[in-house]
């Protein structure tokens, strides 16, 4: 892998940077891999990294149906955070958050990891005796997390509409000031460009239509490219996690949802934080290009589509624009959506599967972005070891008959 | 946005409706003895098909009465809709 830094810039300047090595090969499948993972975007990317890395297991295929950062890795709205209530999301999430902060320099690729702060606002008496007590549970966990009062909040997020008669009144928030944004395609293209430099095959164009098994065991799986053999199967499927898991014969608690974000045109900036309302459901960040990045909840049937209704976006506009009333005179560029996947306590799943050799990194739903080193880390080690690493292992299918349920519906509040 | 055909007002707008999830899951007859297994089926594990799925919808703005649709969650075509109680038209899904 040729190093990008200063050096590597001047020296591609003298040719008027024509030649620039590719950042991964392209290699054709070969007949048969330790592993195989199942998607292409940030959490297979990472998974199959960490496998070289951590474990040195470099006989991977990271198999795309389409092409890396395709599906929801590049269509989220990229918000980085860690304040979870409950103590099994707090370590997971807060594993990740630890990785970004040295993920550009691990990953020697700008990955753009920018900590300008999570707002989550409250607006009425209920969100924010909410609020107090996530706080305290999230310090008690060792994340930071704190209070600020409606003039903090004006202080802090000057755009906001902190008045007093406001349709939604800002009766206080909670800052994480280590949360943030991250460039999404760029985490795909560093966790890719670093896993393959390791020996990790990754081939795109190539959708897996079937899970070869004998008896309990997995032997191999059958795609667009022909068969492959492997004894160790690893879906990291977002959307398509429950498609993929019905080819191993499971059903899952999971269910699939269109998910859709905007953006405004590029404007000066204006907003150097987050803004996430759990009660109105929108959550507001500003691109380096200007744009201010937007989205709003899920339409409520199950759908494998990537787009989405209108009146979904127009019921978040309501809101964005009560909240920042500078947005009503801006134009809107681009929506699109994306396909999440949603289990009833809106956490994860992550782990082993009664199928022998079958492990699935699923279920992440709105919020599986900021969780993608992390994801990918203990995904490996579980991987590797053939048992969970302690901080996925409350997050195991088994969780769903135990009743160990880890609800984060309510903490998460908009759950990205 | 879905133009739904409820049963008793004929076609309206999805914003008129509330979505019920995945159709013709039966409560089990005896709960007690369910193991935890048979228990977390019933409540949690989902078909989530890509293609046809029976799914329930009520008429929440309109008639406030539930009823079963076939609906392509990939092209999102709505192929039957029929009465709670009633099993699917055709093939079912
Ligand atoms: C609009 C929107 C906003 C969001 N905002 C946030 C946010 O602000 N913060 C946050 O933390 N999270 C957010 N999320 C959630 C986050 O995007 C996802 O949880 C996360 O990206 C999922 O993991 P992934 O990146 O690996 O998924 P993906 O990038 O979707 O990767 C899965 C891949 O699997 C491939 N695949 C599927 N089936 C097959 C098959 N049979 N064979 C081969 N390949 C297959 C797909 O093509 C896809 O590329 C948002 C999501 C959306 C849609
Ligand atoms: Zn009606």
């Amino acid at each position: 892998m040729a190093k990008y830094s200063i050096f590597s810039l001047l020296r591609n300047a003298r040719d008027d940077h024509q030649n620039w090595p590719r950042v991964w090969r392209s290699p054709e499948p070969k007949d048969a891999y330790d592993v195989v993972i199942i998607g292409g975007g940030g959490h297979g990317l990472a998974t199959a990294y960490y496998l070289a890395r951590e474990h040195g297991i470099t006989s991977v295929a990271v198999l795309e149906k389409g092409w890396l950062g395709g599906g929801n890795t590049a269509r989220n709205t990229t918000i980085v955070r860690s304040n979870y209530l409950w103590d099994e999301s707090a370590a997971i999430y807060d594993k990740s958050l630890k990785l970004w902060e040295g993920l550009s320099q691990e990953l020697n690729f700008n990955v753009m990891f920018s900590q300008r702060g999570v707002l989550n606002l409250a607006h009425n008496q209920h969100d924010l005796r909410d609020l107090s007590r996530r706080i305290n549970a999230i310090r008690l966990n060792g994340v930071d997390s704190e209070f600020l009062t409606p003039a903090e909040i004006k202080a802090f997020c000057p755009i906001l509409n902190t008045s007093p008669k406001a349709r939604y009144p800002i009766l206080g928030a909670s800052l994480q000031r280590r949360g943030g944004n991250a460039r999404h395609d760029a985490v795909a293209w560093g966790y890719a460009r670093a896993a393959d430099a390791r020996g990790v095959d990754i081939i795109q164009n190539c959708e897996v239509t079937g899970i070869r098994r004998k008896g309990r065991k997995v032997v191999g799986v059958e795609t667009t490219r022909g068969v492959i053999k492997t004894g160790k199967v690893a879906s990291v499927a977002a959307g398509h996690t429950s498609v993929v898991a019905a080819m191993a014969g499971l059903r899952l608690p999971i269910e699939s949802h269109p998910l859709q974000a905007l953006v405004s045109e590029p404007i000066k900036p204006v907003l150097d934080t987050v803004v996430m309302s759990g009660l109105v459901h929108v959550y507001v960040s500003q691109s380096d290009r200007g744009e201010l990045i937007m989205g709003a909840g899920i339409d409520a049937h199950n759908s494998y589509a990537q787009r989405s209704g209108l009146h979904t976006i127009e019921h978040m506009m309501a809101s964005i624009i009560e909240l920042f009333p500078l947005v009503s005179r801006l134009r809107m560029m681009r929506q699109w959506a994306g396909v999440v996947d949603i289990c009833p306590d809106a956490s994860p799943i992550v782990g082993k599967t009664p199928v022998e050799g079958f492990y699935i990194n699923g279920g992440w739903g709105t919020g599986g972005f900021k969780a993608t080193p992390g994801s990918g880390w203990a995904f490996a080690y579980t991987i590797a070891n053939d048992r969970p690493h302690p901080l996925n292992e409350p997050f195991a299918l088994e969780r769903f008959s135990s009743g160990r349920l880890i609800d984060e519906h309510g903490a998460a509040g908009v759950a990205h | 946005m879905l133009e739904i055909t409820c049963p008793w007002c004929g076609p309206r707008d999805e914003t008129e409706f509330d979505y019920g999830g995945e159709a013709h899951i039966d409560r089990p007859k005896d709960p007690d003895k369910l193991t935890d297994e048979a228990w977390a089926e019933y409540l949690f594990m989902r078909k989530n098909p890509k293609g046809p799925h029976l799914e329930r919808w009520m008429h929440a703005c309109g008639c406030r009465r539930w009823f079963n649709v076939r609906r392509d969650t990939f092209t999102h075509e709505i192929t039957a809709v029929y009465r709670m109680g009633e099993k699917p038209p055709g093939d079912g899904a």
